[in-house]
Order: C-alpha cells, then sequence, then structure tokens
C-alpha cells in the first residue's frame, strides 16, 4: 500500500462520482506493476471527451440546426467540416500519447515527512514530437505540469509524494496524459513503474548527546580530543569534511589528501540501540538517526549496534547512508513481501 | 489577473478574430466597427504593456451599453442582423476577460460560430476558400492555447491545424453528401432572414424611379430537356397583379386568402426544364408560360391567376423540375363574379384615359378590335421605348398616354390594362422575365434581373385569358433580341477589341457556368436534389444513407488513424546489431535491469554482471560481440551468431 494511492480512498466523496470512483478502482487495481520500460500500447489509451469537447459537440448541434433551419449549404459544409475536425481530433490526441514509453529514473532517500521525489523518463522513440504530455499520480488531484518530448528523445518529470513513515515507499500509479491538440478530448494511460524510495526515519529534535558507553568513546566533545594524533594523509572519498582536507598538498597532488587521526576502535563513538533513551521502537530509530547526523557532520567515526545489524564504526556518504538504511529498514519486513 | 495565454499566442488570437470579423464590419452600423477595432487594438497593447484589466462592474457596464446600443440602433436584438451585431460585439467584449483556459475556449467557439453567420449573406465560390483559410486559423489558435509555454512557431501551428483540417475534409464530403437533408425551415425564419437582393416586385407604380431593370444579376437558370421554346414565347411568369389604385398595381388581397385555382386546361407545346431560382425573398416561383397543373414544384399551389404561389418566401436558391406548356387555355369558364374584380379602377383617376377607352367602346367595337385599337396606339402613334422615362405626375397613365409618350414595359402594360378595364374587359397585368441568354459553356441558358418584363392579359370569352404584350407593339426587338442587347448596342466584333470582347465573354460565360454547377449541385443540395443523386447509387431510403455514411466515415477515420498511429511509432531500424541489443535488452528487463538513459552499453552490463554473477560469461559475450559488430565496425556473420546465442542465456538462473 503506497501513501500516493490511499489519497483515492481518503477524498471527499461525491454521490454523482461514484459509479466513476468504482470504475476507477477496477482498472486501477487492474495496471501490472512493471519493471522496465512500459510502453504505451494501443489498448493502454484511455479517451474521452473534455468538457470542452461537450461544448463542441453541443455547438455542432445548434450551428447543424441552424443550418437546416435556414436550408444554407455553406453552414451544413461548415457544420460538418467541423464535425470531422473532432473525430480527426479524437485521432490526434490518441496518437500523441500513443506508443510513448515510460521508465523509472533515479529516485534519492528522503526522511520521514519529507516529500519523496520520483523520477520518471518519458521516452519518444517516434520521429515526430509529442506535444503537451502532463504527469500526474493516477487520480491524484494535483495538475501536473506538461511538457514536450522532441522527436526520438526523452524528458524527465518528477512527481511528488508525501513521506510520512520510514521503510519503503512505493510508487503509486502514475497517470500520462494529454489533451493536445484541440483540448477536445482526454487520453490517458496508467502505468505502475517498479519504483521505490527509501525513507529514513525522521531525525528527533537535536541536543541530547549520545550518552557514553562503558569502555567506549564518549560524548563527541570528550572524544574529538582524541582526534588530534595526526597519523598520515589518505585520498580524498566523498564526504570528507572540509577541514580535514590537507591543503598544503593539494597543488602538488592529483586528487586531494585528507589528513588522518589516529584512532582506536575503542575511542570511536559506539551508537548502541540499547543505551538510546526513547519509550517506542521509532522515537529511538529518530534519536539514532539525529546522532548519526551529528557525528558524520563532526566528520567523527562512528558505528551502530542494533539488534539485528552491527555495523563497524568508520565515516563518509557511503557509512551514513549503510547506517541510515538499516535504521530505516529495522524490523521491517523484506522488501517485496509487502507488494 | 493575468491572461491565460501568452503575449504572442494572444496577438495571434486577435489577428485571427480580425479575420473573423471583417466581412460583417462592411454590414455592421459604423458606430460598433469602431468600438470592435478599438477593443482589439486596445486588447493588443493591454497585453504588450500589462495594462490591468477591466473591473468587473466595468465589463458589466459595458457590456450593457452595447446592448443597449444594439437594441436602440435595429429596435430588437433578435433576428439576423441585430442577433449578430450583439454576437459580433459580445465576442469583442469577452477580450477583456481571458484569465483561464474556459475564456479562451469560448472565444474561439465563438469564432466558429460566428464563421457560420457569414453564409447567411453569401454562399458564393469565394467563401468556400475563406471557410477553409478561416477554419484553419481558428484551429491554429486552439492549437496554441493547448501548448503551455513558449507558443509553438506560428508557421507548425498552421502547419498542424492545416493539416487537421485536410484530414476533415473527406469527412465533410461524406456527412455533406450523405447526411439525409429534412425540408427545413425547423421553426419560423426571422423577417430579416437570407441576403438582400433586388427581384421581381410585389408591386409595380410606372412613373416612379426603376432600377430594376439595369442589375445584371443572375433571376434564375435554366437548362431544357426538350427544345427550348422560341424567343415570342419565353415569358416567364411572376407575380400577377389585378388591383389598381390609380398609381399601382399590387396583387389583390382577397386572391391571396381566397386560394381558388386557376384552371388550366393544357393543349400542347410541351416544354421540361430544370430551372435554379436564385433567392429573391419572393412569395412567387417562376415558371414558363403555362406550368402543367398536374406537375407542380413541391409546397407550391396555383393561385386564381395562373402564378404559382409559395407559403413562404423562398430564402434558399431553389431547383425546380418545371414542365410547361406553351399551348393552353386558362379559365375558359371563369365565374363572373371573380372576373368583375379585374375590371376595377378607381373612376376619378385618369379620366382621359377613361374617355378614350369609353369612346372605343361606344363606336361598338368587339373585344379583339379594342385590343387592336389600343395596340394600333402604340404602334402608330409616336411612342418610345426607352429605360429612363420621364417622372409622372399624378394621373400617371393619363400622363404618359398623353403627354409623354416615353416609358418601358411597365409604362405599356400599365395604359394598355386600365384601358381594358375602362373598356368593360377584364384584364390584368402579369409580370416575370421575358427572354433568356445562352451560355455556349454550358447547355443552359441565364435569365438576368435586366430580362424582367411586364405584359397584359385579357380574358375573353370561350378563350379565357390571352397575353397581350403591349411592348412588343411599340417595341418588337425587345420581345426578340431582348432588352440588354438592345441598349448596349452593336457590339464590335472585329480587329483586336473584338477578340478581347470575345475573350471576355467566354471567361464571363466560363464563371457563370461554374457559378451555375456550384448552384445547382452545392448550394441546391436539399433533400430533393439529394434524393435524385443518391438514387442513382440504389441509397433512396434515409436508412441507406445513414449505413453508407456510417461506413464511410469508419472507412476514413480508420485510415487517418492508422496514418497517426504509424507516425507515433518509432522507425523500423533495420541493423541488426542494434535490433540484437534491442532483444538483449527486452530480455534483461525481464529480469529486473533496465538500460539508464545515462548509461552506456558497458556501464549497464557492468552493472549487471555485478548483481548477476550466474549471467557472467554470456553478458561477456553479448558485451563484446555487440561492441564489435556496432562501434568497431567488423560486419561479421559469425559474431551475430554469437550474440543471438548469448542473449538466449540472459534469463533468471534457477534456483
Amino acid at each position: 500500500m503506497s501513501i500516493a494511492s490511499s489519497r483515492i480512498t481518503t477524498r471527499r466523496p461525491h454521490p454523482l462520482r461514484w459509479a466513476r470512483q468504482r470504475i476507477d478502482a477496477w482498472v486501477l487495481g487492474r495496471v501490472p506493476r512493471q519493471h522496465g520500460p512500459v510502453t504505451v500500447t494501443r489498448n493502454r489509451v484511455y479517451i474521452v471527451p473534455t468538457r470542452f469537447g461537450w461544448g463542441f459537440a453541443l455547438m455542432l448541434l445548434v450551428m447543424l440546426l441552424g443550418a437546416m433551419n435556414y436550408s444554407n449549404s455553406m453552414a451544413f459544409a461548415l457544420t460538418f467540416l467541423l464535425g470531422g475536425l473532432g473525430l480527426v481530433c479524437m485521432h490526434h490526441t490518441h496518437a500523441n500519447l500513443v506508443q510513448v514509453q515510460l521508465r523509472a529514473g533515479r529516485t534519492r532517500p528522503v526522511f520521514a515527512g519529507e516529500m519523496a521525489h520520483f523520477e520518471l523518463l518519458i521516452d519518444n522513440p517516434a520521429a515526430r514530437p509529442r506535444y503537451a504530455l502532463s504527469c500526474t499520480w493516477a487520480r491524484g488531484m494535483a495538475q501536473g505540469s506538461s511538457m514536450d518530448v522532441p522527436a526520438g528523445s526523452y524528458c524527465s518529470h518528477s512527481l511528488a509524494a508525501p513521506a510520512p513513515r520510514r521503510g519503503w515507499l512505493d510508487s503509486a500509479i502514475v497517470e500520462i496524459s494529454t489533451e493536445f491538440p484541440l483540448g477536445l478530448f482526454h487520453a490517458w494511460t496508467w502505468a505502475h513503474l517498479d519504483m521505490r524510495c527509501l525513507v529514513f526515519p525522521r531525525p528527533a529534535a537535536p541536543g541530547l548527546p549520545p550518552p557514553l558507553t562503558a569502555g567506549e568513546g564518549g560524548s563527541l566533545g570528550q572524544a574529538r580530543s582524541g582526534q588530534d594524533e595526526f597519523s598520515g594523509l589518505r585520498n580524498y572519498q566523498r564526504g570528507d569534511p572540509l577541514r580535514s582536507i590537507h591543503w598544503k598538498s593539494l597543488p602538488k597532488s592529483v586528487t586531494p589528501m585528507v589528513k588522518q587521526f589516529s584512532e582506536s576502535v575503542e575511542r570511536a563513538l559506539w551508537l548502541d540501540w540499547s543505551a538510546t533513551p526513547g519509550a517506542t521502537v521509532e522515537e529511538r530509530l529518530s534519536r539514532l538517526v539525529r546522532w548519526v547526523l551529528e557525528a558524520d557532520a563532526e566528520g567523527r567515526a562512528y558505528g551502530l549496534d542494533l539488534p539485528d545489524t552491527r555495523i563497524a564504526p568508520g565515516h563518509g556518504e557511503f557509512h551514513r547512508h549503510d547506517c541510515l538504511r538499516a535504521l530505516a529498514l529495522f524490523q521491517l519486513p523484506a522488501p517485496g513481501a509487502d507488494v | 489577473m493575468s491572461d491565460y495565454l501568452p503575449h504572442h499566442a494572444l496577438l495571434r488570437l486577435l489577428a485571427v478574430l480580425a479575420l473573423v470579423i471583417a466581412p460583417h464590419l462592411l454590414r455592421l452600423p459604423l458606430w460598433e466597427s469602431l468600438a470592435v477595432a478599438a477593443l482589439l487594438g486596445w486588447r493588443a497593447l493591454a497585453s504588450a504593456r500589462q495594462w490591468a484589466l477591466p473591473p468587473q462592474a466595468l465589463k458589466l457596464l459595458l457590456a450593457s451599453v452595447a446592448f443597449l446600443a444594439v437594441y436602440q440602433f435595429y429596435g430588437r436584438v433578435t433576428g439576423q442582423n441585430a442577433g449578430i451585431a450583439l454576437l459580433v460585439l459580445m465576442l469583442s467584449l469577452k477580450l477583456t476577460e481571458m484569465r483561464s483556459r474556459r475564456d479562451v475556449m469560448v472565444v474561439v467557439f465563438l469564432m466558429y460560430f460566428l464563421l457560420v453567420t457569414h453564409f447567411l449573406y453569401s454562399q458564393e465560390l469565394w467563401t468556400v476558400l475563406y471557410l477553409l483559410t478561416s477554419s484553419v486559423a481558428i484551429t491554429s489558435v486552439l492549437i496554441d492555447a493547448h501548448h503551455p509555454g513558449e507558443p509553438l512557431p506560428l508557421r507548425q501551428s498552421w502547419r498542424m491545424g492545416g493539416v487537421m483540417i485536410l484530414q476533415s475534409l473527406p469527412l465533410m464530403l461524406l456527412f455533406f453528401i450523405l447526411f439525409p437533408r429534412i425540408p427545413g425551415p425547423l421553426w419560423g425564419l426571422p423577417t430579416d432572414a437570407g441576403p438582400t437582393r433586388s427581384g421581381l416586385s410585389d408591386s409595380m407604380s410606372p412613373g416612379d424611379i426603376s432600377q430594376l431593370i439595369l442589375s445584371e444579376e443572375v433571376a434564375f437558370r435554366v437548362s431544357f430537356d426538350t427544345r427550348p421554346p422560341p424567343p415570342e414565347q419565353l415569358y416567364w411568369r411572376g407575380p400577377v397583379f389585378t388591383s389598381f389604385n390609380g398609381r399601382t398595381w399590387t396583387a389583390s388581397s382577397e386572391d391571396l386568402k381566397r386560394r381558388i385555382p386557376a384552371e388550366i386546361e393544357v393543349l400542347g407545346g410541351e416544354v421540361r426544364y430544370d430551372l435554379t431560382l436564385e433567392p429573391m425573398r419572393s412569395r412567387w416561383l417562376l415558371a414558363l408560360d403555362m406550368p402543367d397543373p398536374r406537375r407542380l414544384p413541391d409546397k407550391a399551389r396555383v393561385d386564381r391567376n395562373g402564378a404559382l404561389v409559395l407559403d413562404r418566401p423562398l430564402i434558399e436558391r431553389r431547383q425546380i423540375q418545371g414542365r410547361s406548356f406553351t399551348r393552353y387555355r386558362l379559365d375558359a369558364q371563369a365565374d363572373a363574379a371573380l372576373l368583375d374584380q379585374d375590371m376595377e379602377y378607381p373612376p376619378w383617376s385618369n379620366p382621359r384615359t377613361q374617355a378614350l377607352a369609353r369612346q372605343w367602346r361606344e363606336q361598338g367595337l368587339d373585344p379583339p378590335r379594342i385590343i387592336d385599337a389600343a395596340l394600333r396606339m402604340f404602334r402608330e402613334q409616336e411612342f418610345v421605348y426607352t429605360l429612363e422615362p420621364p417622372l409622372l405626375g399624378r394621373h400617371s397613365v393619363d400622363d404618359f398616354l398623353f403627354e409623354t409618350r416615353r416609358g418601358f414595359c411597365e409604362h405599356y402594360t400599365s395604359a394598355f390594362v386600365l384601358l381594358m378595364r375602362a373598356a368593360d374587359l377584364p384584364a390584368r397585368v402579369v409580370t416575370g422575365y421575358q427572354g433568356m441568354e445562352a451560355n455556349r459553356f454550358g447547355d443552359y441558358y441565364v435569365v438576368r434581373q435586366s430580362d424582367a418584363h411586364a405584359w397584359a392579359e385579357v380574358w375573353l370569352a370561350d378563350r379565357g385569358w390571352v397575353r397581350v404584350d403591349p411592348t412588343a407593339a411599340v417595341s418588337p426587338e425587345r420581345i426578340e433580341r431582348g432588352a440588354r442587347e438592345l441598349f448596349e448596342g452593336v457590339r464590335a466584333t472585329s480587329g483586336l477589341f473584338g477578340a478581347y470582347t470575345d475573350w471576355r465573354e467566354r471567361a464571363l460565360m466560363t464563371w457563370d457556368w461554374v457559378n451555375a454547377y456550384w448552384n445547382g449541385w452545392v448550394l441546391g443540395y436539399g433533400p430533393e436534389v439529394q434524393q435524385l443523386f443518391l438514387s442513382f447509387f440504389g441509397l433512396d431510403s434515409v436508412r441507406n444513407m445513414l449505413l453508407a455514411l456510417t461506413a464511410g466515415i469508419t472507412l476514413v477515420l480508420l485510415w487517418i488513424g492508422a496514418g497517426a498511429f504509424g507516425r507515433a511509432q518509432a522507425p523500423a531500424t533495420t541493423e541488426r546489431a542494434l535490433l540484437l541489443w534491442q532483444r538483449a535488452g527486452r530480455r534483461l528487463a525481464r529480469i529486473g535491469y533496465v538500460q539508464r538513459a545515462d548509461e552506456g552499453p558497458r556501464d549497464f552490463v557492468e552493472r549487471v554482471r555485478e548483481r548477476e554473477p550466474a549471467l557472467e560469461a554470456a553478458l561477456d559475450t553479448l558485451l563484446d560481440t555487440y561492441l564489435r559488430l556496432r562501434y568497431a565496425g567488423e560486419q561479421d556473420r559469425a559474431l551475430e551468431i554469437r550474440l543471438a546465442a548469448a542473449i538466449k542465456h540472459l534469463r533468471r538462473p534457477r534456483p
């Protein structure tokens, strides 16, 4: 169950739309979840007249009655031409969407409470551009911005969804739609791409320092003093704090060098589940996330000790990601089981 | 407060709006044309300079003022002219609010609607061009309105609009031909409906100014199935006037009410013809003297005077399959009470004419002699046939007969009929057309407004109503050669100038021929013509028409849809290495790996290899052979076979 789709059920019910919602639910329930590029085939494109389409039809009816009343051949001709235009427009709107390919793009992890952004890539394999395709969540209320996809090229679009809980956030069903060229018809397709976003627990409020664990590190402040023993230089890795860069060697070497300080294992900060205050699992996780973030900002080596996982002390972006991921997925069923 | 359309798109919309309104501006009152032009100009400036649009109260005020102004000018807000004036004003005022897509759509739909109103005034051949151009223009505005952000290049949106209109044309043709037509009107027509054209008048007052006879407009075209009658029998019968007030001849209101048909006995000289009558807002149809009472055109009846009458004025072009007999007997046994009406005249008017007729009667002349006396007077005394007669006074017939003696058919007929009545003979005025002009290009004849004519009928015992044309007594050439030729004089037919006039005449005739077909087959395509045309193809019932229409539309749409779908597909790849690579991509996608847009083949295969060690060998072969075939330029069949074989191994390993 994903977040975006849960909004469907919480929408204010409207008696007139009840039937439509039932039909939508039935159709949406049958949209298969797919890994790879989804080609929008002909039988997956739905098309209905817009309210302007109905207005156009009404105008044609009035014109037809007028032409009959006046027995005016040119009025008949114009009415029939516009009637033909409406039918032709239906095919053009349909062709503007059909054979488009959808792919999942990159999705960056977020913290709970933030908005997750799912990137969707829209491929246009045809030799002619696609105009004014818009991309939203299926049956979402938000109006998506629309874009052109040049011939033989692709276009990326990012869809936002709130991420209230930690763990994997699955993408909801996306809707690609178009009303180009005349706005008389609304053509759309639904696709459920296998996209998911890792949601880290929400960081707790800062202020509470990690507790001193017996025989180990101690508070961040104390541990800092022990870092000052210089032990050598190593290559720069992403995530190293700026102040540890060895600026003097920068002109001489190809890659920046980072000063390394001797750290004994005992002096590294161990973030221990059992020593973390908090009434619930979620509160403890939030606290640990905050400590991970603080330690990372300090450039301090830290390890994570959870009941089922133990991550050795380290630093850098990958280490931080591993720790946050472990916290995000703590005691959650394996991915795939909840699909 | 901002506009829905970007500045450029709005300017395009304004230009198209100007195009759609332009033909109406000539017909609208001057103040309205100026107001519309001012609104368009102001709107363009407001968009360029980012002026604020007027507040709600001002817009309401403007709309009310527009409403009142139209009411003031036309005396009403309904009807054809006032309605269009109001529509144009409201459409221009709508420009002051263009904030949402809805506003733009309303403007565009109104533009389409306004386009149709032009055809109430003119349906000539050139309007087709106007229809197509304007449709493409409005459609391109609609395309602009649905393209967010920067508008498409002008050429491109016009091209798209043009393509869509072009594709709609076959559908239009199918609908036009096969959509079952029903005879109109569905409801009452406004009294000012239809184009304003001159035609035969409802009354005749010799001595007033007459312009009709100089008009070169086409009254009707006619083609004959039988031999055309000789010129002296080419009398096209129109309105018949029986009541005279001393100056003006009109149709008797009694006749209109009573609906007693004339008794026509046909004797011979059958003529069959197809007549395409231009709409002249007349209640009379034209027919060659005398129409066959057994085969009357639809919705027409013969009135007491032998004229074909419609219950409603004719505002559309009409095709009539006519059958007439040039030898006939009309009302030989007429009711004496009815004939009395045809002998009435105001006793106080034209005393000298009355005195002359009384003199003939007192001489004991029988009716044919009296007629002869009148005609002899016209022939032997100094009467002149002219299209520019002097104006006549209160006793118009007296003035004409005894003073001016210059006039055309109306004058002679009026004087003649009054003479007959004063001599106690029933007589009446018949108006219509006399003569015709052959179109050498097509096999038909044209009758113009300048062929309008008036003649007299006198009732004689046992013979009924007999046609007498007093104009023929004065100017026999008028009857034999037609009015136009008579007044144009002898044409130069020799030398260079002659060649030029000949060429010009040929061009004019060709143009008239094209117009004749246009009028007959396109504009005259009503229920009757449709029935006639479609019965050639066996589509004589509404059910068959609808079936054929549905089938045709479906076929055309299938064709258009297939074309659009084909263009939506990727162009076919012929390079075999790429096709194989695409096949590999599909297989890998099935087990969860998709090449990202930012990944080359090498990065992609590396990524899969890291996660799927079981596929390592196949993946290595895949990458190696593909790179060699596609990028190193090796053309080797064996490599392709190896690549294809490697692809077969790309599947999730069984646990």
